[in-house]
């Protein structure tokens, strides 16, 4: 991963570089909620956690324009706060309750919003790799212009079905952007022991597929690689690849040791790259904010965080009915 | 203001666990992120970090205790100037939210003993009076497709050799000079990619029609059927549906052998969310597919190689579109019932035939969709003529009779006058040698003999 001792002056304005610090802080504080009330038993099975990662899903939103999709695979929180759907509603889907963004039924893995055209919140690796295709192929169809953000981990990369979808993404122009976001561990495997090749990216070459290492931690370098792949794709030239090299502070669930690594590995990110440490240090060496901001700022966001969990814990059980419905429309 | 850290749960099953160590001592300063403790698991020893900032004011648990329950506080955390030591005793342990029981779920009343009659559509399904022409299953299959997709813009055709070659068994003949090459669409070969970004394309407003060659290949997309096609909408609540077609051949064809000659429907009719159809005659085949395409859900639609080629009466009606879930009475009769689907037809109304010379009326009902299934044409049929043979080509462990007969059994027991026999396909591979695939094949003497056991002639 890219140390992130940047000293050149990013090309952004102050507005801006306070709605990713917003909109990461945001993910960040959630996910510890998140964490919190399942170590209170609020949240049951399985819980994701998406804290390091923040930048990747901030700085793509921030390429993205209104109509385009995205869909990823449990590890999903992050994606849903930010293309705009409401912390309440994934926070109560969280601990199954009705005022959950799937009524309760789907949990921390199954959740959808046509409205933000999110599409999922997928537990089977890789699955929704050509489901975003798929997506991709509805938008060309009815030629609205629209692109995809598939998005799926370093494990994932390894499923065949991903390489069947390369293909057809390529031979048809797909306007997908493939997003492989390189967390380095597939559950507790590193990649060097999972992944025949350093980088992963290379692999899109074999089908003509373009694609490019991106500094994951660096909501600025996710953001223009985001406008550059976005741009190729509505050219009509087809998909696109990020690998996104990034870093997951928490196990790959809740229930997860993290043995695989050391404290001291986990610790060193943290102190050297953190996603959001450098957005806050631009904001406060550019003088765009004094830290009197930043902290209005987090007090802000530990309210509305706060406001979720409450109503995560308010929002009653579904009613037993809903287990008869939404088997068929 | 001073908040408790709970005992944490740190994995789906931990009721309690050993506080192994603190990283921490009284008087630290944390903020959220920081490891505050080791905690052992049923499972693994975890860390355990802090979610909110301050300072550590008190332990109350100290390091090496074992069996600390779940939500216990384990700490105290205070605002700078705050004073720990003026806090009150630790609270007893929160009441773990967990252990809420769950609200009984009403079981469903038992079946009556005596049911009355189920209500059964037997409407007919076009007009007595429209006229009949001799059409193939082939042609009926693709005048559905052709006709769906004059009408709705967004019903597409996917699959492998669909478009050029014109099919491999030439179902979309003509297809891709009347609609062209973004509706007609040739994939390569990679069952799991392309039933992926079908089901996809659904999620996103389209409504596909995806051709396996024969479903023996659809094994491998089978993933995205069950769980991503079907489970959606559920996992949704309600959001998400989709509206697709899986269709193409199933079951044997002729000296193919083993993995080529397999009858999927009892695998899909398992699964809540799909639809499974699964037609015999062309008019039905029409008129099913042209249902299916227009469904809001997944729906898996079961042809046979061998009835491609056959010719059946068909409705020349405007639009023949049958509902799903409607069985048809092929052949009325009082002494048995011989129910079936797809190809095992016909064998049942072979039987039929055979059994009437001899005196033996039978019922012949074709149930053409499998999920959801109409029972109550079955029950009703029971109840008159009490007795029952299911034919297949399938297996018979888990069969689509066996489901049949538990069904018969808890609602219409009292009507049987003799045991239910399933006839199948016999419990093996299919082989290849021509006498061995005729011996592992239901044949129309199985369900002759199976009629004279349940009618003890």
């Amino acid at each position: 991963m890219a140390a992130r001792k940047t000293t050149k002056k990013p090309n952004v304005s102050a507005e801006e570089l306070k709605t990713y610090y917003r909109e990461m802080l945001l993910i960040r504080r959630f996910e510890e909620k998140a964490g919190q009330l399942y170590g209170m038993g609020l949240i049951g099975g399985f819980c994701h956690l998406y804290i390091g990662q923040e930048a990747v899903v901030v700085g793509l939103e921030a390429a993205a324009k209104e109509g385009d999709k995205r869909i990823t695979s449990y590890r999903d929180h992050g994606h849903m706060l930010a293309c705009g759907m409401d912390p309440g509603g994934v926070m109560a889907e969280l601990t199954g309750r009705e005022g959950g963004l799937s009524k309760g039924k789907g949990g921390s893995m199954h959740m959808f919003s046509k409205e933000k055209h999110f599409y999922g919140g997928h537990g089977i690796v890789g699955a929704q790799v050509p489901l975003g295709a798929g997506l991709a192929f509805a938008d060309k169809y009815k030629e609205n212009g629209g692109v995809t953000f598939t998005y799926f981990g370093d494990g994932a990369a390894n499923q065949g079905q991903v390489y069947e979808t390369f293909n057809m993404a390529a031979l048809w122009d797909l306007p997908v952007v493939f997003v492989i976001e390189n967390n380095q561990y597939a559950m507790g495997t590193a990649q060097a022991r999972s992944t025949s090749s350093p980088d992963i990216y290379v692999r899109g070459e074999a089908f003509g597929i373009p694609g490019e290492i991106v500094n994951g931690m660096d909501v600025l370098a996710v953001k223009a690689a985001g406008e550059k792949a976005v741009a190729h794709c509505r050219a009509g030239k087809g998909p696109y690849i990020l690998e996104v090299k990034t870093y997951r502070y928490r196990g790959h669930s809740m229930s997860d040791p993290a043995k695989y690594r050391t404290r001291e590995e986990v610790q060193k990110v943290r102190e050297q790259s953190d996603p959001i440490e450098h957005v806050r240090e631009l904001l406060l060496t550019g003088k765009h904010a004094t830290e009197d901001d930043l902290k209005a700022i987090d007090k802000e966001i530990k309210e509305v965080v706060n406001q979720a969990a409450e109503f995560s814990k308010e929002s009653p059980e579904p009613s037993l009915d809903e287990l008869w419905t939404d088997i068929y429309a | 203001m001073a908040t408790e850290i709970l005992m944490p749960a740190l994995s789906p099953t931990m009721e309690e666990g050993t506080l192994a160590k603190w990283l921490v001592k009284e008087g630290d300063t944390v903020s959220s992120g920081d490891i505050m403790a080791e905690i052992e698991t049923d499972k693994a020893t975890m860390e355990f970090e802090a979610v909110d900032e301050g300072i550590v004011g008190k332990i109350l648990i100290s390091e090496g205790t074992e069996g600390v329950k779940v939500n216990t506080p384990i700490a105290i955390l205070v605002e700078e100037g705050e004073d720990a030591s003026a806090l009150p005793a630790a609270a007893p342990a929160a009441a773990a939210v967990t252990e809420a029981a769950p609200a009984a779920v009403e079981a469903p009343a038992p079946a009556a003993a005596a049911p009355a009659a189920p209500v059964v559509d037997l409407s007919p399904d076009w007009p007595a009076d429209a006229e009949m022409k001799s059409e193939t299953v082939r042609e009926a299959l693709r005048d559905a497709m052709a006709e769906e997709m004059r009408g709705d813009e967004d019903v597409y055709l996917m699959g492998e050799e669909v478009a050029e070659y014109q099919g491999a068994y030439k179902i979309s003949q003509g297809l891709l000079d009347e609609f062209g090459p973004k509706r007609v669409i040739d994939t390569p070969i990679t069952e799991h990619g392309f039933a992926g970004i079908a089901v996809g394309s659904a999620f996103g407003g389209l409504k596909p029609i995806v051709e396996f060659m024969t479903f023996n290949f659809a094994m491998q997309a089978i993933d995205q059927i069950i769980n991503s096609a079907a489970k959606t909408l559920y996992m949704s609540g309600g959001q998400m549906g989709c509206p697709i077609v899986f269709r193409g051949p199933n079951g044997a064809a002729a000296r193919v052998a083993a993995q080529h000659s397999q009858d999927y429907a009892a695998w899909y009719m398992q699964i809540p969310g799909l639809k499974v159809v699964m037609p015999y005659s062309a008019a039905d085949a029409k008129g099913l597919l042209k249902s299916a395409i227009r469904d809001p859900n997944p729906v898996i639609f079961l042809e046979n190689e061998i009835l491609y080629g056959r010719t059946f009466d068909v409705p020349q009606v405007d639009d023949l579109a049958i509902p799903l879930g409607k069985a048809r009475i092929w052949r009325e009769g009082s002494d048995v019932t011989i129910v079936s689907f797809g190809i095992g037809m016909q064998y049942a109304l072979e039987a039929a035939d055979k059994l009437a010379e001899e005196g033996i009326s039978a019922e012949v009902i074709d149930l053409r969709t499998i999920r959801p299934m109409d029972t109550g044409a079955i029950i009703n049929s029971v109840m008159k003529t009490n007795r029952l043979v299911t034919v297949e080509e399938g297996w018979p462990q888990g069969s689509v009779g066996s489901y049949i007969s538990s069904v018969v059994m808890q609602e219409a027991f009292d009507y049987l006058d003799a045991p239910v026999i399933n006839c199948t396909g016999k419990d093996v591979p299919m082989p290849y040698a021509a006498n061995l695939e005729k011996l592992a094949l239901i044949t129309t003497d199985e369900v002759i003999a199976a009629v004279k056991q349940v009618t003890y002639r």
